[in-house]
């Protein structure tokens, strides 16, 4: 393939003696900008090793001049984070749920950072927008198992429900199926006078045949109206929101188990700052109290 | 551009042919370089009324560039006191009483479409009248040439010193006049970077080394810029850099005034003794002072050509010449193609100035000026933008009622804090609240002077099994005279499952 060095007639260039098909490469310069660019980036290297860790070593890694280390700027970004945040934490602390709430550019910042929060630890159960689903209740609307005053949102989230905090809240539906309190047809007269308190149509003839034993059994947590009370947990019967679904078959499920879901004891986790923002989060976003 | 001036007469050898021996020795375009070789040009001062016209745009052009971020505009509580200002930082820009947000971005555009439409009327009319006059290029050019002439002297004087070997005297004028190029192209990066901040506070924090750090790269890239353009490259910006020169091609045509040698009157040229006779020769004496005075280093003679400006300086120098000689002048002149066709053929040249293609651009431009006053004028003061809640779309209350919720952007642009009052239109019942503030049939929202303010609302409708699952409806936002709104929807789900 080689052959002898040549120059090109046309162009008055040596040829580098490569020829296929009988085209032969000149050997012209390469462009002098492409040579410089070349050492530019060949000179830059250098620099680059003598100022940054690049090479690794029997004892780690030179270190670099300027003192590189992503691992030390996340550190040194999370307490410069800490130290921003600062400010905004030092005035949730100070101020009262209400005076949060009401006044615009705290609320903005609960709101932000609730969001964030929300997000992080309540969405896998509640929903990223808060309306959770069945056996998780809805934090959206105006229903609240255990009240929906800014206090007890505050409470329900340190405490937790069935949680292992010594005061965390416990409502305690029994099992009257599956510990056998009640009889089977008792259950469904039961099922009947709920959907009757809901305001639906019902079996007349099992309604009254339930009525002594709801009073009996329930009153006691759900009252005489069948509207619940916040205090214990107890839900109201007679409005259109079901944790646990409303049709026959749910509500007999409900009487026969007395099923109740778990919420973890946030206290524990987040600090009061944090609670009291995703407090006014929550509240803020949702319906009534 | 149909052209009906006669190019075919020999011209002398294109100016930037690179000799043989050059292309043997490895210089100019032929090996290694980047770049064929500029040609240096020494163009000669001239007087006359174009040149007169030249300076005083200089003057003018320069003065308002420098002079326009000093001058100070009250303006309420703590924004900028600077009549001119892009603040980028606070998102606004301010001219005068005008102040623009970034929403506003559309007045911009305005302006450019209405520069853009001036410029193809004006060189529709007169040519490339921006080139030769108005574009910076060409006036910073002129006024570094000022200073190289302070330096070195005049054309011949300026020739003489490059062909010179290195003396004192050539190093101390060389360098005095880089030095006050560069001072002034300092000054120029400088005046810059005062219109994006306040510029006696920038003054002083920019000398003690605390200025931003944009400021000193602008400044650095404006300083870097001017020195290489209006010191060195000068024409060849003009010839090979610019677009303007491609586009402006396409306004042309034969009824634009460009500056033209009335081949007619000149040829044939040549050289003239004092008291011979016109008689059966033209009135160009070939002295050359047409091409020596001009910046691009063409010669008009030949014909119109792209590097051509429309500067007139070459009117000037021939005008004096003429005007030596006795000759009526006007031998080069801002004229037109088909005047000079025309007369070739004994006929009465015209002007028309009206013609179609001037029409649709003056139409244009009243068209897209109007507009985009009309935009300046109609823009309201305060703007509301809607974002509604998606998760979730809709809320169902324990008595049935819906509640969706939305964040409001509301901008105030007036200088005084606002409370404003929010309704919505189209749903009969809707109850507004805010986060821990009792529902009413409109919520109150404060916006402070100049700002946005985002505020959640929640609009509830009583149970309604009939309600559509959707439904157009509006938020009005107002605050005394001032009004505005924007459309959304009320999502209210599937009828109520009671
Ligand atoms: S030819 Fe005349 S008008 Fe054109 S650039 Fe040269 S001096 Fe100016
Ligand atoms: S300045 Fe006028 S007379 Fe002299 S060469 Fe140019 S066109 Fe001819």
């Amino acid at each position: 393939m080689a052959s002898e060095r040549e120059t090109d007639d046309v162009s008055g260039v040596e040829t580098t003696g490569h020829e296929w098909d009988g085209i032969r490469e000149l050997d012209n310069p390469l462009p002098r900008w492409w040579l410089w660019t070349w050492y530019g980036t060949i000179a830059f290297a250098v620099v680059y090793m003598i100022l940054m860790p690049a090479w690794p070593g029997l004892h780690g890694y030179t270190k670099g001049l300027l003192g590189q280390s992503d691992r030390a700027k996340v550190t040194s970004d999370l307490a410069a984070l800490d130290v921003h945040r600062g400010a905004g934490a030092a005035m949730i602390r100070k101020a009262s749920l209400a005076q949060i709430e009401s006044d615009p550019q705290l609320q903005a910042y609960a709101q932000q950072v609730g969001q964030s929060v929300f997000g992080d630890n309540c969405a896998t159960c509640h929903g990223i927008g808060g309306t959770g689903g069945k056996g998780y209740p809805n934090l959206r609307d105006d229903v609240w198992l255990w009240g929906g005053t800014l206090e007890d949102i505050q409470h329900t989230i340190t405490v937790g429900i069935r949680a292992d905090h010594p005061q965390t809240r416990t409502s305690q539906m029994p099992a009257f199926g599956r510990d056998q309190l009640l009889e089977p047809a008792a259950i469904s007269d039961l099922t009947e006078y709920v959907v009757k308190l809901s305001g639906r149509p019902a079996d007349a003839g099992a309604v009254a045949r339930a009525a002594p034993v709801y009073a009996s059994q329930c009153v006691a947590c759900h009252g005489a109206d069948g509207r619940g009370m916040p205090s214990v947990g107890a839900p109201n019967l007679t409005d259109s929101e079901w944790l646990y679904g409303s049709d026959r078959v749910a509500i007999r499920g409900q009487i026969f188990a007395g099923t109740g879901g778990v919420m973890p004891t946030w206290g524990n986790r987040l600090s009061p700052e944090t609670i009291k923002a995703l407090s006014v989060y929550v509240h803020a976003n949702a319906g009534g109290q | 551009m149909p052209t009906l001036i006669d190019n075919t007469h020999p011209k002398p050898e294109a100016r930037t042919t690179v000799s043989a021996a050059a292309r043997a020795k490895g210089k100019g375009d032929a090996r290694g370089g980047l770049y064929k070789p500029r040609e240096p040009i020494y163009p000669k001062l001239v007087s006359g009324r174009w040149r007169t016209i030249k300076w005083a745009l200089l003057i003018v052009t320069l003065a308002i560039y420098y002079i326009t971020p000093w001058i100070r505009w009250a303006r309420p509580g703590d924004l900028p006191q600077q009549a001119v200002l892009v603040d980028f930082a606070g998102r606004r820009f301010y001219f005068f009483d005008i102040q623009l947000w970034p929403q506003e971005v559309y007045i911009f555009t305005g302006l450019l479409v209405i520069a853009a439409l001036a410029l193809f009327l004006v060189t529709a009319l007169f040519g490339r009248l921006w080139c030769g006059y108005a574009c910076p290029q060409t006036v910073w050019t002129d006024l570094f040439i000022v200073v190289e002439r302070l330096f070195e002297g005049d054309r011949n004087a300026r020739m003489r010193l490059d062909a010179q070997p290195l003396s004192f005297d050539k190093a101390w004028r060389k360098t005095g006049k880089h030095l006050t190029w560069l001072g002034i192209a300092f000054g120029t990066g400088g005046a810059w970077i005062f219109y994006f901040h306040d510029a006696p506070t920038l003054i002083r924090t920019f000398w003690i080394g605390q200025g931003a750090m944009t400021a000193y790269v602008s400044c650095a890239l404006l300083t870097a810029t001017t020195y290489v353009f209006a010191g060195w490259m000068r024409e060849q910006v003009c010839t090979y850099m610019c677009p303007w020169p491609r586009i402006q091609g396409a306004m042309l045509d034969e009824h634009s005034l460009q500056v033209a040698y009335l081949r007619d009157r000149g040829e044939p040229r040549g050289a003239h003794k004092k008291g011979q006779s016109w008689e059966g020769r033209g009135d160009c004496i070939d002295c050359q002072q047409c091409v020596v005075v001009c910046p691009m280093g063409i010669d008009i003679r030949d014909g119109s050509q792209l590097e051509c400006i429309n500067c007139g300086l070459c009117v000037d120098a021939c005008d004096d010449i003429l005007g030596r000689l006795g000759r009526p002048t006007g031998l080069i002149a801002y004229d037109t193609d088909s005047a000079v066709a025309a007369r070739a053929c004994g006929q009465k040249a015209v002007y028309r100035p009206i013609r179609p293609r001037t029409i649709y651009y003056a139409l244009a431009l009243v068209l897209v000026s109007g507009l985009t006053l009309w935009g300046l004028i109609t823009r309201p003061l305060a703007d509301v933008h809607v974002i509604r809640d998606r998760n979730p779309i809709f809320v169902r209350m324990h008595d049935g009622a819906v509640r969706d919720g939305y964040t409001l952007k509301i901008a105030n642009r007036t200088f005084e804090d606002r409370q404003f009052e929010v309704a919505f239109a189209g749903l009969d019942g809707a109850r507004l609240s805010q986060p821990g503030r009792p529902a009413g049939s409109s919520v109150s929202i404060l916006v402070p002077a100049d700002e946005v303010v985002a505020a959640r609302v929640f609009v509830t409708v009583p149970p309604d099994a009939d309600r559509p699952h959707s439904l157009p409806g509006r938020f009005i936002v107002r605050s005394g005279e001032i009004q505005s709104d924007a459309k959304t929807v009320f999502l209210s789900g599937a009828a109520n499952p009671k």
